[in-house]
């Protein structure tokens, strides 16, 4: 039997963000901060995140930092970013470096920005569930990319046209063009087309020429798929 | 309700201005008000077929530059009472055209003529853009050979996305397909594709093949549009494309199949 056990715990602790250098002034704001609710703050653990001032020339000094917040009631745990000597102080004080995580928004710019990304993310997630579907034939020149999904051809691919998808590929008019499945190294993704004459096939990234292809599967209905680094083509 | 028609193709020498001359001519023989337009700025060649070089004196470019008026630019066929012609530039390159400029003049020709004839430069570049730009029809000229075939695909597709009905989300150009230089003898020969493979291939609706002839070098070289050429195979095939564009059906022309031309019809 083990004695104990180590988990990981996604837990919510206070992080206490310095905005500026002045320990004058972040000893008086964190002192009415907690004299609003000081059973609240009272041996709470907190983080002090330096990133907005990790960077100013006379930055500050970890010890008077941890000093204030002490005396504030607060038991610092880790401070998060901050510069190099800022982190052997905060190491040499016992405190934990936190690293490699998102910095939380100091601009409205930043905000705005990582609001997009948070968006972006968001809308990625419903989409890998779906499919693009096109209804038109894809003439030579033209390019269709089906992003985090599968992508659905009712149509002709014509020579010189282009489908690619992060997912499977499925054409049920002839394929005549070339196809690109998985195209963000998916190697379960695969190509379905109902009439096989395409000029070349790739699937996350490995590819064979029209050249290549078996001749008795020409103009067949037929899947393709990454089988060891080889692409196999057999008929449906 | 006047239409703007392009006829295009993508290649270059699959009979695009030939077309637009018989086409145009043939609308308005019909008594139908029909202005063709040329678009190749710098390699203008639509006077030549058309016949009437020696008239050119203001351009399409000139209009839009607005260096002479309308009427000084049209000019009246001698033979059709209701066809005009607008003629290119020689002496200046595509970029003279622009989008601004083409709407102005397709604006003040739509006021007098109910069909209006933009025969499209080869290529996909700037002044292929502008001819198929305002088009609410579009003829695709295709070579029953592969290159031919491939480059109208690709024009078809540039017929969906770079062009004003495309970009307004409008409802789509129509698109029909014509197949010039058509020699049944050779498709036989296995030397060209077939009307079916051509067809497969585009999935277009087919308005007409022209059948390769010699009347039509010479007509060209004669400055007469094929139309005008009672004699000629290809001129009748043109005849029955402006029927069939305009709604009506004609009966397909008796071709002369393999075995009575080895008995000798």
């Amino acid at each position: 039997m083990s004695t104990l056990e180590l988990k990981g715990n996604l837990l919510t602790l206070m992080v206490l963000h310095l905005q500026e250098t002045n320990i004058e002034s972040i000893t008086e704001q964190l002192a009415e901060k907690i004299s609003k609710a000081p059973m609240f703050f009272q041996h709470a653990p907190i983080v002090i995140d330096l990133h907005a001032v990790q960077n100013d020339d006379n930055s500050v000094d970890v010890h008077d930092v941890v000093k204030v917040v002490r005396t504030a009631g607060l038991m610092p745990i880790a401070i998060r970013g901050g510069n190099p000597q800022q982190r052997e102080i905060a190491l040499s004080l016992n405190l934990g470096l936190l690293t490699h995580t998102t910095p939380t928004p100091h601009s409205l710019i930043e905000e705005l920005e990582q609001k997009e990304e948070k968006e972006e993310e968001q809308s990625i997630i419903p989409m890998s569930s779906m499919c693009k579907i096109v209804t038109h034939p894809i003439r030579s020149g033209q390019r269709v990319v089906a992003l985090n999904s599968d992508l659905i051809v009712l149509g002709t691919v014509s020579h010189g046209a282009e489908v690619l998808a992060h997912r499977h590929i499925h054409i049920y008019g002839p394929l005549r063009g070339r196809a690109f499945a998985g195209i963000n190294g998916d190697k379960e993704a695969r190509i379905f087309c109902q009439q096989f004459n395409a000029e070349l096939l790739s699937i996350a990234g490995k590819y064979r020429v029209n050249e290549e292809f078996p001749e008795n599967l020409l103009s067949q209905s037929v899947q393709v798929y990454l089988k060891g680094n080889d692409l196999e083509i057999e008929p449906l | 309700m006047s239409k703007i028609i392009v006829v295009t193709s993508g290649k270059g020498g699959v009979g695009k201005t030939t077309t637009s001359a018989a086409f145009a001519t043939g609308l308005a023989l019909r008594g139908i008000p029909t202005v063709v337009i040329d678009f190749d700025v710098g390699l203008r060649n639509l006077d030549l077929v058309m016949g009437c070089e020696r008239r050119v004196v203001y351009d399409f470019i000139n209009i839009i530059n607005g260096e002479g008026n309308l009427n000084q630019a049209l000019i009246k066929d001698r033979r059709v009472d209701s066809l005009y012609i607008l003629p290119a530039s020689q002496t200046r390159n595509k970029d003279a055209l622009t989008l601004k400029g083409v709407a102005k003049v397709l604006e003040a020709l739509k006021k007098r003529f109910e069909y209006i004839i933009c025969d499209s430069p080869a290529g996909i570049e700037h002044g292929a853009i502008m001819a198929m730009y305002f088009a609410d029809e579009a003829l695709i000229i295709t070579n029953p050979e592969v290159s031919s075939v491939r480059d109208s695909d690709r024009i078809v597709g540039m017929l969906a996305s770079k062009t004003r009905r495309a970009v307004q989300d409008m409802a789509p150009v129509k698109e029909y397909l014509l197949l010039t230089r058509y020699s049944a003898k050779r498709v036989e020969n296995g030397d060209m594709l077939s009307v079916d493979d051509v067809t497969d291939i585009l999935a277009l609706p087919m308005l007409g093949i022209i059948p390769e002839s010699e009347s039509v070098l010479h007509a060209s070289n004669s400055g007469t549009p094929i139309t005008l050429d009672n004699e000629s195979d290809a001129g009748m095939a043109y005849l029955d494309v402006v029927a069939r564009f305009l709604g009506e059906d004609p009966p397909v022309r008796k071709k002369k199949s393999l075995f009575s031309r080895l008995i000798g019809r």
